[in-house]
C-alpha cells in the first residue's frame, strides 16, 4: 500500500471502507525519517539525509489497531492505509480485501517493475576494446 | 558587524511583489506547474533534494519554482522547511546491492556479471543543441520507441568492489556496528569520523566538491581513481517503529551510488590493496557522487599514512565550507546594513591620513 499511488489505493478501496466507522487514535501527521546508507554499500552506516513520511493510527469497531507509515506527505493515503491495515487484521474482511485491493496493487507494481527493467535492459552495452594504432 | 534598521516596509513589500512578477514572467506564456518541474527537470530536483537534505520530489520542485530556478536558494528553502518537521524515525540502512537498477556502469571491467546498463544518460550525446526541443519536442510515439533487440533476462548484479574484496585485492568495507554520527544534531568536531564526513559531503555543494575532486585528479592529493561502479536506481526504505517491533517498507527512493577504486597502498599489516572512496546521493546525481567519492578517499589520508598537503585532504577546511546554505548565508550577509561598522572604519582611515599629513608637515618644517 505504501508503494502504490494514493489515487489507485483510494479508488480501489473506497467502497469497502466508507461504510465502516473508525476511531482515529493518531491522526495522520507528517514528519521526517532519517535515511541511512552504508559506506561502500556494505560497510558501516552513515546518515544520508531525511525523507518525508506520514504516519497514522486508527482503531476499528472490532478493536483492531491499524498502522501506516508512508513516504511523502499525503495524509489521505496514510489514513486509508491505516484503515485497511485494521480491516485486514479482521478475518471477516481479510480474504475479500486481499483479493480486491492488495493483490491487484501488488500485481500492478510487479508489472511496472518488469516494464521498467525491460526498457533499461535495452540500454545494455557490450563494449569491445580496440587495439590502438600506436605502433 | 551589521546593525538593525527600521523602516522600508513599503519598499520591501513592493520588492517582493516585483519578485512574484519577475518569477511569473510574460503572462502570455503559460505558467510552469510544480508537477512539470518535478517530471521534466528531474536532475535539478535531485540536486535540491540531496543538498536540501529531504527526499521529496514535490517539495523540491516547489522550491525550484519559488526560487525561479536558483538552485542554491531552492536548497535553502528546503532546509528551512526541514526544520519545521520533527524526525519520527531513522531508517534501516538502504541496500544498494538490491537496487532496481536503472543504470549501472563500470570503467574498470568491460564484461561484468549482470552487464553494463547505460540507462538514461548524457554520456555519448554529442552536446549539440537539439532544436527539436525548441520546436514541439518529441511526439509520444517517438518517445515510446525504444528499439527492443531481444528479451533480456534480469541478471543478478554483484558489486564490482566486492569481487575484488574476495580476491583480497581491495580494502574491505566492514560494518563496525557503531551508530553513525548525525551532524544535524551535533556539529562535527575535527578530526571527525567518516560517517560525519560522508553526511556532510552528501549535503555539500556539488560545485565545490566537483572542483575539489578535480583538483585531486590534477595532482593535488592524487589518489589515482577508477570508477569501479556507478549505479542509479530505486531502493526500498524500511523503518522499524517501536510500536510494531518489526520492519515495514515505507516506499522506494531513487539514489545514485559511486564506488571509486583508488591507487593501492601498503596497509598497517603490510598487506597491499586497492583503496576506495564512496559517493551516494538522492536521485540521479552522477557528477556529485563521483566528486564525493574522490574526496572521501582523499580525506582518508591518515589511514594510509599520506601527508595532508593538498586542499582536498584538509578535512576541517572542506567540511566547514562545503555547505552552500551556510556559505551563501555568510557571503550574502554582506548585503545587510554595515553602516556603523563602516562609519568607524571610515573615521579611522580619515584620522590616520590626517595624522600622517600633519607629521609630514612638521618634519618638512624641521628640515
Amino acid at each position: 500500500m505504501a508503494k502504490s499511488s494514493a489515487e489507485t489505493l483510494i479508488a480501489l478501496s473506497d467502497k469497502y471502507v466508507n461504510s465502516h466507522p473508525f476511531e482515529t487514535i493518531r491522526a495522520a501527521e507528517v514528519g521526517l525519517t532519517q535515511v541511512r546508507g552504508r559506506m561502500g554499500g556494505t560497510g558501516s552506516q552513515f546518515n544520508v539525509g531525511d525523507m518525508t513520511i506520514t504516519r497514522c493510527v486508527v482503531r476499528s469497531p472490532e478493536g483492531h489497531y491499524g498502522h501506516s507509515y508512508i513516504m511523502g506527505r499525503n495524509k489521505d493515503h496514510a489514513t486509508r492505509a491505516a484503515t485497511l491495515d485494521a480491516m485486514l487484521q479482521d478475518q471477516i474482511h481479510q480474504s475479500l480485501l486481499m483479493e480486491k485491493i492488495i493483490q491487484p496493487l501488488a500485481q500492478d507494481l510487479a508489472i511496472k517493475k518488469v516494464q521498467k527493467a525491460d526498457t533499461v535492459a535495452q540500454t545494455k552495452v557490450n563494449f569491445f576494446t580496440l587495439v590502438r594504432g600506436e605502433d | 558587524m551589521y546593525v538593525a534598521v527600521k523602516g522600508g516596509e513599503t519598499a520591501i513589500k513592493n520588492a517582493h511583489k516585483l519578485l512574484d512578477k519577475t518569477r511569473r514572467g510574460d503572462l502570455q506564456i503559460p505558467e510552469l506547474s510544480v508537477p512539470q518541474v518535478s517530471e521534466q527537470l528531474p536532475l535539478a530536483v535531485a540536486r535540491v533534494m540531496t543538498e536540501g537534505s529531504i527526499y521529496d520530489p514535490e517539495l523540491a520542485a516547489l522550491a525550484i519554482k519559488q526560487s525561479a530556478g536558483d538552485l542554491v536558494e531552492a536548497i535553502f528553502l528546503l532546509r528551512a522547511y526541514r526544520t519545521t518537521l520533527s524526525r519520527f524515525y531513522s531508517s534501516e540502512p538502504i541496500d544498494t546491492t538490491k537496487m532496481q537498477v536503472e543504470r549501472r556502469i563500470s570503467a574498470t571491467f568491460k564484461d561484468l556479471p549482470g552487464g553494463q546498463l547505460l540507462g538514461s544518460t548524457f554520456d555519448y550525446t554529442h552536446r549539440l543543441l537539439d532544436f527539436t526541443l525548441l520546436a514541439d519536442g518529441r511526439t509520444p510515439a517517438e518517445l515510446e520507441k525504444i528499439s527492443s533487440s531481444e528479451e533480456q533476462d534480469e541478471e543478478h548484479m554483484p558489486r564490482v568492489l566486492q569481487m575484488l574484496e574476495r580476491e583480497k585485492l581491495m580494502v574491505e568495507e566492514a560494518d563496525d556496528l557503531t551508530t553513525p554520527a548525525d551532524i544535524t544534531q551535533e556539529a562535527p568536531s575535527y578530526p571527525c569520523n567518516r560517517s560525519a564526513r560522508l553526511q556532510a559531503l552528501v549535503r555539500g555543494d556539488e560545485g565545490f566538491l566537483l572542483a575539489l575532486g578535480y583538483s585531486t585528479q590534477r595532482g593535488y592529493g592524487r589518489n589515482h581513481p577508477f570508477a569501479g561502479e556507478i549505479r542509479t536506481g530505486e531502493v526500498d526504505v524500511s523503518i522499524t517503529p517501536d510500536e510494531l517491533g518489526f520492519s515495514v517498507d515505507i516506499g522506494a527512493i531513487q539514489v545514485t551510488e559511486c564506488e571509486m577504486i583508488n591507487g593501492f597502498s601498503k596497509l598497517e599489516d603490510n598487506d597491499i590493496k586497492f583503496t576506495r572512496g564512496y559517493g551516494l546521493a538522492f536521485g540521479q546525481n552522477e557528477r556529485k557522487t563521483l566528486s564525493m567519492a574522490l574526496i572521501d578517499r582523499a580525506l582518508q589520508a591518515e589511514k594510509y599514512d599520506e601527508d595532508r598537503v593538498s586542499p582536498a585532504q584538509q578535512e576541517e577546511f572542506i567540511l566547514s565550507h562545503c555547505d552552500n546554505v551556510e556559505a551563501a548565508g555568510f557571503v550574502s550577509h554582506l548585503k545587510l546594513p554595515h553602516y556603523v561598522d563602516f562609519q568607524s572604519e571610515l573615521e579611522l582611515l580619515r584620522r590616520l591620513r590626517k595624522e600622517q599629513a600633519e607629521q609630514q608637515n612638521t618634519s618638512g618644517e624641521q628640515a
